[in-house]
C-alpha cells in the first residue's frame, strides 16, 4: 500500500501517516527490567556469553557513544564469529566505518537482521549491495528509544560501553581512559533489554555521580581497553573555510535573526557538519550583538557550544552525545552542561521531549524533493551512506526547521522531483537556504508572510529546481531495483520508506 | 558603479562555477598572473566557453588578458566577441599599451560590430604612476585599477598593510580618477585569515578617497563590501537631507539642524542614496 | 602519433586526453555517469564536430564538469595534439 508521502510499504507493515499521528495513540511500555541477582564481574565478553546463554537468533544491542574507536562491538563480533552463532539479530544504535567485523558476519549470515539509526562505511556498502539476509530497520534516536520501550524491538543482551564503573555496577562515560562524555543512547538498552552487561576498563570503588544505574546491570566485563580514544572522538571539528559554505551559513544567520527567533530564552539546536558549525559561530555574533541569551542548546554537542554556554549565552545544554573533548570535558565539569537520554531528546511519547521544546533547529540533507521530503539516508543512487540520526525527531518538533545546503554538489542537483528514499516528511521542513537563494514551505504562511519584505531572494522550490537543471543539465532518474533490503521506520513506529537494494 | 571586484583564477572550474554567487559586485576573469603560462589557451577556452554558453553569468564581468607584450595577448582579446564582457583590466598599463590595445579594439569592435569595449587600466609601474592622469584621460578607460604589489617591486621597497609606502601611488589614483569622473579601485590585500589587516587597509584606501578594492578571496568580500559602502549613518543623514528638499521646495539653500545645506549637499545626498539602493541596503 | 591533454581531476573539472586513432571512439569516466553519461558523450561528440576531427580516441575522466567545461577541455586538448608533432 502507498503511505501519505507516496511510498510503497508491504501490507503487513504500518503505513506512515502523519508527523503527529503518535497523537492518536497512547504510549505502550513493556515492564523495566528487575535484576535477579547481584553484579557479576567478569573478564571477557566470552565468559559473558556462556553465563548468559547467548545463542543463535538472539538480539545483541550497542551504543555508538566510542564512534569510530569503538572495541566493545568488535570484539563481540569475534565471539559471535567464533562460536559459529547464526541469525543473529543486532541493534547497535550507529554503525561505523571501523565496525569491520560485522562486515564478515553479514555475509556469512551469522547476522541476519540489523536494527540502527545511522551507518556508514563498508557496512553499509554491503547492505546496499544485498548480502544482508533479513532486513535493515533504520529508526531515529527518538524511535528507537520508542522501539525498545514499547517492545516492538525486542532485546536479548545489551552490551553498553562503560568507561568507568564501580563496584556496584553504576557507570559513567564523562571521565576515564576512554571517556566518551553522556550516554543518552545506552539508556533505554539499560532499562529494557532483558540482559544488561556493561563493558569497561576502569573499575573504581564508588562513583558518587552517575548516569548508569547498577540497579538495571547484570554483569561487568573488564577489558584492558573499550576503545581507541582517538576514534572515540574527533580533535575538534573545524568551521568551514570554504567561501559558498560560509555564505550559506551566514544567509541562515541572517534569516534566523529576520524571523525573529534569535530571542531570549530561545533554544536551537543544529547538526555538527563543518557548515553548521559556521553557522553557529553567526548566530553567536547575533545574540552577542543583541544582549541575547538562550535558555538551552541541544543535540550532539561541540567545543561551540561549550563555549557559548561558558560565556553565559546559554543558560543550559542538553546533550545526548559528545562529539568532541572539550564536550567531554564540559559535561563532567559544568552542572549547566545536562546529559539527556534518546527518549527525553526525540521519543514521540516522552512527556515533552527536548525535540518538542526547539525554537529552530538547522540541519543537512542529501536530497530534497518538491514537497519539501528530505533524504539522509542514501545518497542519489540509492545507497545507504548514513540515516536519520536525529534528524526526523527535531526536525517534527522545532518551530522553524532549515535545511542548508548547496544548490548543486559536483553537478548533481540537490532538489529533485521525488527523493530516493524518505527520511524527513516535508509537512516538517519549513525552509531551504542554498547558495542562489531560500524557498519557503508554502505549509508555512506564517514564514512567507513574515519575510514578504525580505532582502533574500526567495523562490518556489520548483524554481530553483529548474534553475539548478539550467545550470548542470536535467540529470537521468534512476530507477530503483525491486529488492528491498529494509525499511525507514518512522519515530511513531510507521513506516515511511522502504530501502532497496542498490544498481550500483 | 561597484565596490568589489574579485579575482577568480581563469582555470579553475569551481571557482568559475560559482562566478554569479560571490558577494562581489563584479567578477575579474584572470587570464594572467594566476594561469600558468603552459594553462593560458586552457584557462582562455574555458573562460569563452562559460561566458557564451554558461547559464549563470556575473552581473559585471571584468576580463585580465594577458600583456600586450606576451604570444597571448591577442587571443585573449577576441573573448569580447562573447559580448558578455564590461571591462577589459589591462595589465602593466603605460600609454603605449593603451594604444596598442585600443588599435586592435577598435578592429575586432568594426569587424564583428561590437559595443564599444571598456577598459580598466591596471597601474603597477612607477612609471604608469606618472603617467596616470594621461591615462586616466584615455576615451576608454573608466576605472584604474592600483597593482601595489608589483609596483612595489619596482620600487624595490616592502609592501606594509601600513601602506605610507603607498600613499602617494594611491592618492596620485584618486586624483587622476576624481577629476575624469571614473572610478578608483584600491590594491588587493593579500592577508586572507587576517581580518583586522584587511579592515585597516580598505579604510586607509577609503578615507583617502577610493571609491572601491579588488579582492584575491571570496572571503575577503564581507569586509571590503561594508567599508565601501554608505552607512547606516550616511543613509540616515541623506534620507533626511532629501526629505528637507522635498519640504523646502525652489529653495538654493536652507538650513537643516543648524546646518547649511546648499547645492552640493544634496548632490552629496544623492549620490549616497543611489549607492544605498544599487546595493540594496535601503 | 599525437597526443593532447588538458584539465584535471580537481572537483568540477574533468581531465581529458585526445589522441591520434583509427575511427572515432569516446570513453567516459565520470563520478556523476549514472546521471549525465549520455549528456557528457554528446557534448563531446558536438565538439568534436566542432572542431571538424574525427579519427581520434577521446578519454574523459570527469569529477562533476559542466558542460561547457568538458567542451574547453577537449578543444585545448585538440589543439595541444595538433601542435604536439
Amino acid at each position: 500500500m502507498i503511505n501519505a508521502v507516496n511510498r510503497f510499504i508491504p501490507d503487513n507493515l504500518k503505513p506512515f501517516k502523519a508527523s503527529d499521528d503518535y497523537k492518536n495513540f497512547s504510549r505502550r511500555l513493556i515492564d523495566k527490567k528487575q535484576k535477579q541477582s547481584k553484579t557479576v564481574f567478569l573478564n571477557s565478553i566470552e565468559e559473558a556469553f556462556d553465563l548468559f546463554e547467548i545463542q543463535s537468533n538472539q538480539c545483541l544491542s550497542f551504543h555508538h557513544h566510542l564512534r569510530n574507536g569503538d572495541y566493545v562491538i568488535q570484539n563481540v563480533c569475534e565471539v559471535i564469529q567464533n562460536r559459529k552463532l547464526i541469525n543473529m539479530h543486532l541493534a547497535p544504535s550507529s554503525i561505523f566505518p571501523s565496525y569491520t567485523n560485522l562486515v564478515d558476519l553479514i555475509k556469512n549470515h551469522n547476522v541476519t537482521n540489523v536494527h540502527t539509526n545511522y551507518v556508514n562505511g563498508e557496512v553499509a556498502k554491503i547492505i546496499s549491495q544485498g548480502h544482508l539476509k533479513g532486513k535493515l530497520i533504520m529508526n531515529t534516536h527518538g524511535g528507537r528509544a520508542r522501539a525498545i520501550e514499547s517492545g516492538d524491538l525486542k532485546i536479548d543482551v545489551a552490551f553498553l560501553a562503560c568507561p568507568v564503573v564501580d563496584k556496584n555496577g553504576n557507570g559513567t562515560g564523562s571521565f576515564g581512559k576512554s571517556a566518551c562524555g553522556t550516554l543518552g543512547y545506552a539508556i533505554s538498552d539499560l532499562h529494557y533489554a532483558r540482559k544488561v552487561i556493561l563493558v569497561s576498563d576502569t573499575i573504581v570503588d564508588q562513583l558518587d555521580d552517575f548516569q548508569i544505574d547498577g540497579n538495571y546491570v547484570d554483569a561487568i566485563v573488564q577489558l584492558n581497553s573499550i576503545g581507541d580514544s582517538k576514534g572515540i572522538v574527533s580533535g575538534t571539528t573545524q568551521l568551514t573555510k570554504d567561501p559558498i559554505g560560509l555564505k550559506i551559513a551566514k544567509d541562515c544567520a541572517n534569516l534566523l535573526d529576520e524571523l525573529g527567533v534569535i530571542k531570549q530564552e530561545f533554544s536551537m539546536q543544529t547538526g555538527a557538519g563543518k557548515t553548521s558549525l559556521a553557522v553557529v559561530k553567526y548566530v553567536m555574533e547575533i545574540m552577542k550583538k543583541n544582549s541575547v541569551v538562550g535558555s538551552f542548546a541541544s543535540g550532539g554537542i561541540t567545543k561551540s557550544y561549550v563555549d557559548m554556554l561558558n560565556e553565559g549565552l546559554f543558560k543550559a545544554l542538553y546533550d545526548v552525545q559528545c562529539f568532541d573533548l572539550e564536550a567531554i570535558k564540559s559535561y563532567h565539569k559544568n552542572i549547566n552542561h545536562k546529559a539527556m537520554t534518546a527518549s527525553e531528546y526525540g521519543n514521540p511519547f516522552e512527556n515533552n521531549p527536548i525535540s518538542n521544546q526547539l525554537s529552530f533547529v538547522v540541519l543537512g540533507a542529501t536530497e530534497i524533493d518538491l514537497d519539501f521530503n528530505v533524504n539522509v539516508t542514501t545518497d542519489s543512487l540509492g545507497s545507504l551512506i548514513g540515516g536519520s540520526g536525529g534528524h526526523a525527531d527535531i526536525a517534527y518538533g522545532a518551530g522553524v526547521t532549515i535545511i542548508i545546503s548547496p544548490l548543486i554538489k559536483a553537478r548533481l542537483p540537490l532538489i529533485k522531483d521525488r527523493v530516493m528514499t524518505v527520511t524527513t516528511p516535508g509537512t516538517d521542513i519549513d525552509i531551504l537556504v542554498t547558495e542562489r537563494g531560500i524557498a519557503i514551505n508554502p505549509r508555512r504562511p506564517d514564514l512567507i508572510e513574515k519575510l514578504k519584505n525580505s532582502r533574500f531572494p526567495r523562490f518556489s522550490i520548483n524554481d530553483l529546481y529548474k534553475l539548478s537543471h539550467t545550470i548542470t543539465g536535467v540529470p537521468r532518474r534512476i530507477e530503483k531495483t525491486d529488492e528491498i533490503v529494509g525499511f525507514v521506520e518512522y519515530r511513531d513506529g510507521t513506516f515511511i520508506d522502504c530501502i532497496y537494494k542498490s544498481k550500483f | 558603479m561597484f565596490r568589489s571586484l574579485l579575482f577568480i583564477p581563469g582555470n579553475n572550474p569551481s571557482m568559475i562555477q560559482n562566478a554569479d554567487v560571490y558577494l562581489s559586485d563584479g567578477i575579474i576573469f584572470d587570464l594572467e598572473d594566476s594561469v600558468d603560462i603552459n594553462e593560458k589557451d586552457n584557462a582562455r577556452n574555458l573562460v569563452r566557453n562559460y561566458l557564451s554558453e554558461g547559464h549563470t553569468n556575473p552581473s559585471l564581468v571584468v576580463l585580465r588578458i594577458n600583456p600586450i607584450d606576451t604570444p597571448f595577448f591577442e587571443n585573449d582579446i577576441e573573448l569580447i566577441v562573447t559580448k558578455k564582457i564590461n571591462y577589459i583590466l589591462l595589465p602593466k598599463t603605460s600609454m603605449d599599451a593603451l594604444n596598442i590595445l585600443n588599435d586592435y579594439l577598435t578592429q575586432l569592435e568594426q569587424k564583428y560590430d561590437l559595443e564599444k569595449t571598456k577598459v580598466i587600466a591596471l597601474v603597477e609601474s612607477a612609471q604608469s604612476i606618472i603617467q596616470i592622469n594621461k591615462i586616466a584621460k584615455n576615451a576608454r578607460v573608466e576605472a584604474i585599477l592600483l597593482g601595489a604589489e608589483d609596483l612595489c617591486n619596482d620600487l624595490e621597497i616592502d609592501r606594509t598593510n601600513k601602506g605610507t609606502e603607498i600613499l602617494f601611488a594611491r592618492s596620485k589614483v584618486v586624483y587622476a580618477c576624481a577629476s575624469n569622473n571614473i572610478i578608483s579601485i584600491d590594491t588587493p590585500n593579500v592577508y586572507i585569515e587576517n581580518e583586522e589587516f584587511l579592515r585597516t587597509d580598505c579604510l586607509n584606501a577609503k578615507n583617502i578617497g577610493m571609491k572601491a578594492k579588488s579582492a584575491i578571496h571570496p572571503n575577503q568580500l564581507e569586509s571590503i563590501n561594508k567599508i565601501f559602502s554608505p552607512t547606516q549613518k550616511e543613509i540616515d543623514w541623506a534620507k533626511r537631507v532629501l526629505e528637507a528638499v522635498e519640504t523646502n521646495p525652489g529653495k538654493g539653500a536652507f538650513s537643516l539642524g543648524g546646518k547649511m545645506i546648499d547645492k552640493p549637499i544634496v548632490l552629496k545626498a544623492t549620490k549616497i542614496i543611489d549607492k544605498a539602493k544599487k546595493y540594496n541596503l535601503l | 602519433m599525437r597526443v593532447g591533454t588538458a584539465g584535471s581531476k580537481e572537483s568540477n573539472d574533468c581531465f581529458v586526453t585526445v589522441e591520434d586513432a583509427k575511427d572515432t571512439k569516446i570513453i567516459i569516466d565520470s563520478i556523476v555517469g549514472a546521471f549525465f553519461y549520455d549528456q557528457i558523450k554528446e557534448t563531446i561528440e558536438n565538439t568534436l564536430k566542432e572542431l571538424n576531427i574525427d579519427h581520434v580516441t577521446v578519454t574523459v575522466v570527469d569529477k562533476g564538469a559542466l558542460d561547457y567545461t568538458i567542451k574547453s577541455r577537449v578543444i585545448s586538448a585538440v589543439k595541444r595534439m595538433k601542435t604536439n608533432v
